[in-house]
């Protein structure tokens, strides 16, 4: 974590701050998701974020509520960064009829877009052609609005990856391609499955500024979110992001991750981007360590009402099996 | 190997795979995480292949659903039997064009001078809350599509005995698994047994109605009949085991004694397999029918994610059962 090296783009102290706020939930939410599923309270596919904490929370600093994401099942960190309620988001996890999505879209598919969070997929690549389309909707309408597009190392292999570049430089799209490359897609490591040195030169290719910076590092990660969102709402275009991370679990809970190599996870668990940057906050007097546990406790007691709210909540009936398949007027004859 | 071990269907096609490797040197398998590295699969389907046939025969590839397939393709064109995993049937979608433009069709287009002998193995199901992009049964789109086979077998021995048929046969083969019934012991195959594809297996005999299912529907229908047999029903059970081509004249011979049929699947219901069965049984045997033929399927809507929800969209034994009892109190 060192000084930014471009002047002007380092957050002020209250970003500074706000990135770690997010930052910490992220960690937070993210243990206290696996200790309720590992205690057997909750039955559902998760993919945790642990280890890709800065990304989303360096970049969503610069956003706001009406700006739009489409992330990926390895998502809940680009929801909690950009804010998706903790009590909606847990009783979509639960399949709660207080979900985000009435429980019936779950983990993968969580839907909110009070807070710009328009699309998260569960098939590798789609996030992004669907980000054009959001931003293509706001270059007609003028509304000055970005779009993120999140998805991983993996996702850079498959066409709608490249579909999606192109279409957004021809059109110059407000958009912002973020790739969480985190090493691993799924039991594939990155070089086993990916030709370019960096998935950054892709950008090459596709006539549009590509950036690698540290994704583990809030500076960085700020400096290259903030030079990227800034292009798009200027109307200059789309970005691809490359933020270097690690997964720092298997891929989805459950998964022993044998596969992966046990000196680099020890590595990259070392160096934690969380405690790593509370402790930079806190001797460079960015925020006391009183401030900080205090702010730590908070997230805690929301994430137990979160939890409480969760399970105690109603499951959907039954007939929601027929409800929102189409509009509530739409079906024309007899239904199926 | 004698028959009455048991082993899984994942074991079963890990075996047909081996089988088929090792007798013919033209077997390749390709597909995301299917080579040991990658832990030979998602659950291990394809485990110890690449180990034992090397990297140029058994090749994990990068997450590119079309560039699975029309490798496929090509090695096909050139002489070769890729068996090409797409990991979850959703993914298929990613890949359509390969499978429906191209594998199906060359032949054809080709005026006979090419074809195109791959298989195309996917799992699917739902039950693991896996919400819905994951666990769809999409059979109907494929079986719709002239040019290409659709199987989804329901054990151990027809798992192996189909993978065997469909590596040999000439044209593509979709070969659909079940996840959350893999684990499910049955009945292993004798080495190298053969099940003839667009053959069905009649599971237990009856007279009083047909009932016909594939897949994991076969396990949910086979407790509904041994629960129907105790109140006094006697229910005859047809494996279809081959979607595309179907087994007609098994079934045919079956409804004809019976009157009644039902047929069942987790797919859903509107324009799916048993609206074709079901025409065909009505165009058939109209006259000796003493009802009208049942279809029973998933709900139709997205599988969704929450538990009752999910546990109440494919149908149950308790529905196959109903459903039997409602077509004999029809008559
Ligand atoms: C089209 C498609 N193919 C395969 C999969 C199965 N799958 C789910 S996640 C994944 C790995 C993705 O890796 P990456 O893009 O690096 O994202 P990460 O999980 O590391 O965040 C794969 C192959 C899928 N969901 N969609
Ligand atoms: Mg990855």
């Amino acid at each position: 974590m060192t000084a930014p090296t471009i002047t002007g783009v380092t957050p002020d102290a209250a970003t500074q701050r706000d990135i770690y706020r997010r930052m910490a939930l992220i960690k937070a939410n993210d243990e206290r998701a696996r200790k309720v599923i590992r205690a057997g309270k909750l039955v559902l596919p998760y993919y945790s974020p642990r280890g890709q904490e800065v990304i989303p929370s360096a970049l969503s600093v610069l956003l706001t509520n009406d700006d739009y994401i489409c992330t990926i099942y390895r998502g809940i960190h680009d929801m909690l960064a950009k804010g998706v309620p903790l009590k909606d988001l847990w009783a979509e996890l639960a399949g709660r009829v207080t979900g985000t999505c009435k429980g019936k879209g779950g983990p993968m598919h969580i839907t909110h877009p009070k807070s710009g969070v328009m699309v998260t997929t569960g098939i590798v690549g789609s996030s992004m052609p669907i980000a054009n389309g959001l931003a293509w909707a706001s270059q007609i309408k003028g509304d000055g609005r970005v779009t993120v597009a999140y998805f991983g190392d993996g996702a850079s292999n498959i066409g709608a990856f490249h579909e999606s570049l192109n279409l957004a430089a021809v059109w110059k799209l407000p958009v912002v391609f973020v790739c969480q490359n985190n090493e691993w897609g799924e039991h594939t490591a990155y070089e086993k499955a990916t030709s370019a040195r960096q998935i950054a030169d892709r950008a090459v290719g596709y006539a549009m500024p590509g950036a690698r910076v540290d994704g583990n590092d809030p500076f960085a990660m700020y400096a290259a979110a903030k030079d990227a969102v800034d292009r798009a709402r200027a109307g200059g275009g789309p970005t691809l992001i490359e933020a270097m991370t690690y997964r720092f679990h298997g891929h989805v809970l459950g998964d022993a991750d044998a596969y992966m190599d046990k000196a680099r996870k020890e590595a990259a668990v070392a160096a934690d981007p969380v405690p790593r940057f509370r402790a930079h906050l806190i001797a460079e007097g960015i925020a006391t360590e009183a401030e900080l546990a205090e702010v730590e406790a908070a997230i805690e007691a929301e994430l137990d009402e979160a939890v409480a709210h969760a399970l105690a909540s109603d499951y959907p009936t039954v007939e929601e099996l027929a409800c929102d398949v189409f509009a509530p007027e739409a079906v024309v004859g007899e239904a199926a | 190997m004698s028959d009455t071990s048991q082993i899984t269907i994942l074991q079963a096609i890990n075996k047909a795979l081996t089988d088929a490797m090792a007798e013919d040197d033209s077997v390749l398998v390709l597909g995301e995480e299917v080579a040991d590295p990658e832990e030979g699969g998602i659950v291990g389907v394809t485990k110890g292949l690449s180990t034992r046939f090397g990297p140029h025969r058994v090749r994990s590839t990068p997450i590119s659903e079309q560039a699975i397939i029309g490798a496929a393709i090509g090695a096909s064109l050139a002489g070769f039997k890729p068996v090409a995993e797409i990991m979850l049937m959703n993914f298929t979608t990613v890949a359509m064009d390969m499978i429906v433009n191209h594998a199906a069709k060359l032949r054809f287009m080709s005026g006979g001078q090419t074809h195109v002998p791959i298989v195309i193995r996917t799992m699917t199901g739902a039950g693991f809350g896996t919400g819905g992009q994951h666990c769809d049964y999409l059979e109907a789109w494929f079986a719709h599509t002239a040019g290409i086979k659709v199987v989804a077998p329901s054990n151990a021995a027809d798992a192996y005995g189909l993978m065997r048929s469909a590596i040999e046969d000439p044209d593509p083969v979709l070969f659909i698994e079940n996840l959350p019934t893999y684990w499910t012991p049955s009945a292993a195959p004798q080495p190298g047994a053969r099940v003839p594809l667009g053959k069905a297996s009649v599971l237990s005999p009856g007279q009083d109605v047909t009932v016909i299912a594939y897949a994991r529907m076969v396990q949910e229908a086979q407790a509904a009949v041994a629960s129907l047999k105790a109140g006094g029903i006697s229910a005859e059970l047809i494996d279809l085991r081959s979607v595309a081509p179907w087994d007609r004249r098994t079934v045919l011979e079956s409804v004809a004694r019976t009157g009644r049929a039902l047929v069942v699947h987790e797919a859903v219901t509107p324009f799916g397999v048993g609206a074709e069965i079901s025409a065909v049984i009505h165009e058939e045997l109209f006259s000796r029918l003493k009802a009208p033929v049942k279809r029973l399927g998933g709900a139709f809507c997205p599988v969704p994610f929450s538990k009752p929800l999910e546990t109440a969209f494919a149908p149950r034994a308790a529905d196959i059962e109903a459903a039997v009892r409602s077509l004999l109190a029809a008559a």
